[in-house]
């Protein structure tokens, strides 16, 4: 996401960065580039006028012409009216006493409506909350039936009477089954709707007026254009929103519209949607995406996620292992299934500082079918085998390729790789992945970004 | 109102900003004694603008510019100029569609969202009131309630379905669907697939495998690869248009929702920088909702006068 603006304001910056001072003219031409790229990242072309002439008045001081790394500063302007563009507050849900908590989804058709009602159960529910979901979508065939599906998936319960096709009835008797059974949140699908369809804002506004929700999230596909601000703005007329919910952000839509919703509608993004599964669905924090779209990475989502992925116990486990040279193939299994718990390898890769512009990285993607062949191999051998892999000799090595569907070259290559691994491991010593000190070196990590600004 | 016109309606049918302001833009230039002089530079400017927040593109808005741009005209209106160039663009794309030896086969792509389980419902709907027979195809087996979805499009058009066994192989689907048409003699066949983002390489190579197995069962198939796209969508559009062409062979677009205040504007975009020409237009949530585009009626629609 976000990463063809990135790239470009890059070469931007890299060419500020080549000037020994800046002058009135080559900011210009810095600013021309910018504009570009955020009318290509289909930002509203009225904010991008806005943010334009408010980074030109900011880098046309004096103090910023004349200091001694103007290009520095330049990218520092840049980063705070970013940051101002996307609303600085943290994403997430607000906190309410309310009990049970309503939150109402509303936005256009084939926004991600259900879809993310799904991850949303599912994030609550793991953030020890109890969940309960209803549609009150009775208009797209089928509809009711995905949310069933998705609830099923999401191991959530779902209010769906049988034969009831009124939404606002829909919508209120899942409130008063939350309040009879002790669910402490209600999530409200809505059906798609044009934000001209006066008959269908009318009924939202009819739910709305039941529920009375503490949370009216707007759903946004995050390669929707330069009508946004106009759909959002006209839900928020009519039936209010408090928050956004960006979604499709695993393509590579840059997401400038829905920035624009942020910056015109005045509210700020509350979830992201990164995927197909039903853990795809974060907080959003600006600083980090503001962060990546500079280039400086996102270290404190892949944290988390790595937290998120890795069990305390068992990473102490493995650090003492490894101190102890004890580190099987077993345990390089279980390692290869945490990373992959973490995301698509594509995905962690950008959030490293730096990686999206190490040249050549987009042809060279690491292929997760290779992982799935070290798992099949590793999988093929006997419990033995994978504690003490010197005794696996040329005919068990046979054997494991027959039994992985690989070939002995393969395998071998393995062996050898794992045999490397396991010295640098020991040479490494105490330092077992990120996730003994999971707090420390999140605070580090903070730290480290702090300081590149 | 009949089917033509359609797209006139519902791009009309609400406020429209743009017309407004594109009236706005367009009055002062077109004012007699003005229309023998070059476009001054805060209309070019202002016009550029009008065309960017209508999602045509960096490029093709370019090219525009460049139509309207330092020409002396001879009485022209600037009106005139901009419908002119944004006809051209669509008119150089715009070929007949060959009508195969049946049965012929019609992918229907696209990323999640825009439309494609409902653009195969009004499709198969419009091509059996034409009196062809088409067999829908439920390729999609990933998405909750996708195949339930199709199977009411399906009723309400009075088509027949294959649809998949659990959890089966889109392409397997597609084999069964092109079987049974042939034993049936149903044309065309329309499949439904899931809906992928253009980055998922893993996704992407199961079109291809289905364009495959089209292949081998019937010469020359896919013949037809319709790209769905959203009206409101972003510049995304083009890279998700670049990207399903070269993987699923794209040969036309489907721009659906364009009912709302979406203008669609990536459709000038795509034929502007890909040469892919716009097919059908859908225009509403009702099954009669789908209808051909007209380029013409299209870009009146888009810049019309007020009355």
């Amino acid at each position: 996401m976000f990463e063809s603006l990135s790239t470009r304001l890059q070469d931007v910056f890299k060419s500020l960065r080549g000037q020994g001072r800046l002058t009135p003219e080559n900011i210009e031409a810095a600013l021309r580039e910018i504009r570009l790229a955020l009318l290509e990242a289909d930002v509203n072309f009225k904010v991008v006028k806005a943010f334009i002439d408010r980074v030109r008045d900011r880098a046309m001081e004096q103090d910023v012409l004349q200091s001694l790394s103007p290009s520095q500063q330049v990218v520092r302007i840049v980063r705070d009216e970013m940051l101002a563009l996307f609303g600085d507050a943290q994403g997430g849900l607000a906190d309410t006493t309310k009990r049970p908590r309503v939150i109402l989804l509303l936005g256009l058709q084939g926004a991600g409506k259900t879809t993310t009602a799904g991850k949303l159960a599912k994030w609550l529910a793991k953030q020890g909350r109890h969940p309960l979901l209803v549609s009150t979508d009775v208009k797209r065939p089928a509809a009711i039936q995905q949310l069933n599906l998705v609830a099923e998936k999401a191991d959530v319960r779902v209010h769906d009477p049988a034969g009831q096709l009124d939404p606002v009835a829909r919508a209120k008797g899942a409130l008063l089954e939350a309040t009879n059974k002790g669910f402490d949140v209600v999530i409200v699908d809505s059906a798609g709707r044009l934000h001209i369809d006066d008959e269908l804002m009318t009924e939202l506004a009819a739910i709305k007026a039941v529920t009375d929700p503490s949370d009216l999230l707007y759903v946004a596909d995050a390669m929707t254009g330069q009508d946004a601000i106009k759909s959002a703005g006209e839900f928020n007329r009519r039936v209010g929103v408090t928050g956004v919910v960006l979604t499709k952000l695993d393509g590579d839509a840059r997401g400038g519209a829905a920035l624009s919703v942020v910056s015109v509608v005045g509210v700020p993004i509350a979830f992201a949607g990164s995927g197909e599964r039903l853990e795809d669905l974060e907080p959003f924090h600006p600083e980090r995406v503001v962060s990546r779209v500079l280039g400086m990475g996102d270290m404190l989502s892949l944290i988390e996620r790595a937290e998120a992925a890795i069990d305390q116990d068992g990473a102490a486990r493995l650090e003492e292992k490894i101190r102890s040279n004890e580190f099987t193939l077993e345990d390089f299994r279980d390692q290869l299934k945490t990373i992959r718990k973490m995301g698509p390898i594509e995905q962690i890769i950008g959030m490293i500082p730096g990686m999206s512009s190490v040249k050549g990285l987009a042809e060279n993607k690491p292929d997760e079918k290779q992982i799935s062949r070290v798992e099949a191999i590793i999988g093929s051998m006997t419990a033995e085998e994978r504690r003490k892999q010197h005794i696996i000799n040329g005919s068990r090595r046979k054997r494991i390729a027959k039994g992985s569907g690989t070939s002995v070259e393969e395998v071998n290559r393995l062996l050898k790789q794992f045999v490397q691994m396991q010295k640098m491991l020991k040479s490494l010593g105490g330092m077992a992945g990120m996730a003994g000190g999971g707090k420390k070196a999140r605070r580090q990590a903070m730290q480290m970004l702090r300081d590149r600004h | 109102m009949g089917v033509f016109g359609r797209i006139r309606e519902s791009l009309s049918r609400t406020k429209q900003q743009i017309v407004e302001r594109f009236d706005e833009i367009v009055s002062l230039a077109d004012e007699p004694e003005r229309r023998t002089r070059a476009v001054d530079v805060d209309t070019i400017e202002a016009l550029e603008e009008l065309l960017i927040s209508a999602d045509i593109g960096l490029s093709a808005t370019d090219r525009i510019i460049a139509a309207v741009k330092g020409r002396t005209r001879s009485g022209e209106s600037l009106r005139d100029l901009v419908k002119q160039e944004i006809r051209r663009i669509f008119d150089s794309v715009d070929g007949p569609v060959a009508v195969p030896a049946p049965p012929q086969v019609t992918l229907i792509v696209g990323v999640n969202g825009t439309g494609k389980t409902t653009t195969v419902g009004k499709l198969a709907n419009v091509l059996r009131a034409e009196g062809r027979r088409p067999l829908i195809c439920a390729a999609d087996t990933f998405r909750a309630a996708a195949v339930e979805q199709l199977e009411i499009w399906a009723t309400r058009a009075g088509v027949e379905m294959v649809r998949a066994r659990e959890g089966a192989d889109p392409a397997a689907v597609v084999f069964d669907a092109i079987s049974s048409a042939k034993a049936k003699g149903r044309d065309p066949v329309l499949v439904d697939t899931a809906g992928r983002l253009h980055t998922r390489v893993n996704l992407m190579n199961e079109l291809d495998k289905i364009r495959r197995v089209a292949a081998r069962e019937v010469a020359g198939a896919p013949h037809e690869v319709l790209l769905v796209l959203d009206a409101t969508v972003g510049q995304n559009g083009l890279t998700q248009a670049r990207e399903f062409t070269n993987v699923a062979g794209v040969n036309g677009i489907v721009l659906t929702k364009l009912d709302g205040t979406a203008k669609g504007g990536i459709a000038v975009a795509i034929a502007n920088d890909l040469k892919l020409p716009i097919r059908w237009v859908g225009v509403g949530e009702g099954i009669e909702d789908l209808v051909r585009f007209s380029a013409e009626e299209y870009v009146d629609g888009l810049f019309e006068e007020k009355w």
